[in-house]
């Protein structure tokens, strides 16, 4: 009790603590918070893969991930999805990427040479390009369609960028369509960009990924047709482990999971076939 | 320094589209700003709330908004094919009703404070003159506010040049039509020809330092009020 008392007089004259008697209250409070803060950052990153996907991954990828996340739930993997060479740039300045799925192989091969990444460099797919166009259930449609007079815009991605719009105007130009349709083109900056123009029906026709055409959400709002692979260079697609993923034991584990059976299986049904296993029709 | 004929095309369409939308929102936007001043209805401050908005409003939440809006199945959509304008996104009109919204704090602030300014005695000592409304407006407070207006309307100016986000979401980089000057950098930067970015970029750098060194002395200057 005297204690008490003693304790209770140094706050009023205010030496010790010399702000209102209620901030003190808060004192272990606030020292939890900032330990809480502290804690599990650290637990964290021993069991944590940060993926850096190109955006033509965005439906397959987490369904691996979600079915990887079954197996391990020790194990938190976390994809962000974007431009391939933007990812590129990004690893080459130090960004904390695990682990890097490219849609064109050249940019792991890159990091490779230049010491920001560690062997082997992974192919994994052949990507494909389809022309996707909302359509009632059961339409058929074909590449002659871009013709037509109701379709007012085509969106393709950036070809100056992006792989799968350098493809697509390679296709079009192998159709002698590419000078015919120009003044319908729009570019998006990368592929799901593309998509998400035909969604909102700002454009009614678009090259893009079979990968994003097969989610169950899009196959319900249009109608696709593969564009034959041989109009265009091959979308060779790789992955490779950057060098700070390269001690990080969970990676390894994440990878070895890409190259299982099963993982291959949910990759194969959003289009990703090996490129060794030659192309879908 | 050589530009390429993209890149003065794209120079060309940022200064377009910046004198376009400074023109509209002056135009407007003073009748607008002089109302809100003198105007006493409880409905000023959430008015001046919803139009300063855009200001704090990340360029993506408005370059979505827009995406949806100027759709075929979007209100703006729906009014402009209705017009038969068809529909706005990647197009020169698209970009300028999106700068509009995007820089309408730009231009109202400055205008709001300077007329602010404008003490109400000198327009009662012009309607003891038998100045009218109008006239008071156009005789006392218009040239009371002059660098106000001047402000606002480079201000205006300068937001839209380095305007990008939303553009970005709603353009779809058409040149000589929505690859404005600040999109062809990315565009530049993306595929690595980090040299051509530089210049455009310096271009735009330059620019903008103008702008704030003329806006900073317009601000010490002051209104004589």
């Amino acid at each position: 009790m005297l204690r008490f008392k003693k304790n209770k007089t140094a706050a009023k004259g205010g030496a010790l603590f010399p702000y209102p008697r209620f901030l003190k209250s808060l004192v272990p409070y606030v020292l939890l918070f900032l330990l809480s803060c502290l804690a599990p950052t650290s637990l964290q990153a021993k069991n944590k893969v940060l993926i850096a996907a190109a955006s033509d991954l965005q439906f397959a990828l987490e369904s691996v991930i979600l079915a990887f996340k079954a197996l391990e739930p020790s194990i938190t993997v976390e994809g962000v999805y974007g431009s391939s060479g933007q990812f590129f740039t990004q690893i080459r300045q130090g960004a904390p990427f695990d682990f890097f799925m490219s849609a064109d192989i050249s940019f792991p091969e890159q990091l490779l040479e230049q010491n920001h990444a560690v062997a082997p460099v992974m192919p994994y797919a052949l990507g494909r390009l389809v022309l996707w166009m909302p359509a009632k259930k059961g339409k058929t449609i074909e590449m002659l369609d871009l013709l037509d007079p109701s379709i007012g815009k085509i969106t393709i991605a950036n070809p100056r960028h992006a792989p799968y719009g350098a493809r697509g105007k390679e296709a079009l130009m192998h159709l002698g369509l590419w000078d015919t349709l120009q003044s319908k083109l729009v570019f998006g900056e990368n592929i799901s960009q593309s998509a998400q123009f035909v969604q909102t029906g700002n454009a009614q026709a678009g090259l893009i990924a079979l990968s994003l055409v097969l989610h169950p959400r899009m196959q319900a709002e249009g109608a696709y047709v593969l564009i034959p692979a041989e109009y265009h260079l091959p979308l060779l697609q790789a992955m490779v482990v950057t060098r700070k993923g390269g001690s990080n034991p969970a990676v390894k584990k994440f990878v070895n999971y890409l190259q299982s059976k099963e993982a291959l299986k949910i990759l194969a049904r959003y289009g990703f076939t090996p490129p060794g296993q030659g192309v879908i029709p | 320094m050589n530009f390429t004929a993209a890149d003065i095309q794209a120079l060309a369409l940022t200064f377009r589209l910046a004198i376009t939308v400074t023109i509209i929102l002056m135009m407007g936007g003073i009748p607008f700003a002089w109302w809100l001043t003198r105007t006493h209805l409880k409905l000023k401050a959430p008015l001046l709330a919803l139009c300063t908005l855009p200001m704090i409003l990340p360029p993506s939440v408005l370059g979505f908004y827009l995406l949806l809006a100027m759709g075929p199945a979007g209100p703006l959509g729906i009014f402009t094919e209705k017009l038969g304008l068809g529909t706005f996104a990647f197009s020169f009109g698209g970009l300028v009703v999106a700068s509009c919204i995007h820089s309408l704090p730009f231009m109202l602030q400055p205008l709001v404070q300077s007329f602010e300014g404008v003490s109400v005695q000198y327009l009662e000592v012009a309607a003891m003159q038998r100045a009218g409304l109008v006239q008071q407006f156009f005789r006392v407070a218009l040239p009371l506010s002059k660098n106000g207006i001047l402000t606002a309307a480079v201000m205006t100016f300068a937001h839209t040049v380095g305007e990008f986000g939303v553009l970005l979401m709603i353009g779809g980089s058409i040149p000589g039509k929505t690859r404005v000057a600040s999109v062809q950098i990315y565009d530049y930067v993306q595929a690595f020809e980090y040299a051509q970015a530089h210049r455009l970029a310096l271009v735009l750098l330059l620019f903008a330092f103008s702008v704030m060194f003329v806006t900073h002395g317009l601000r010490t200057k002051r209104d004589l009020i």
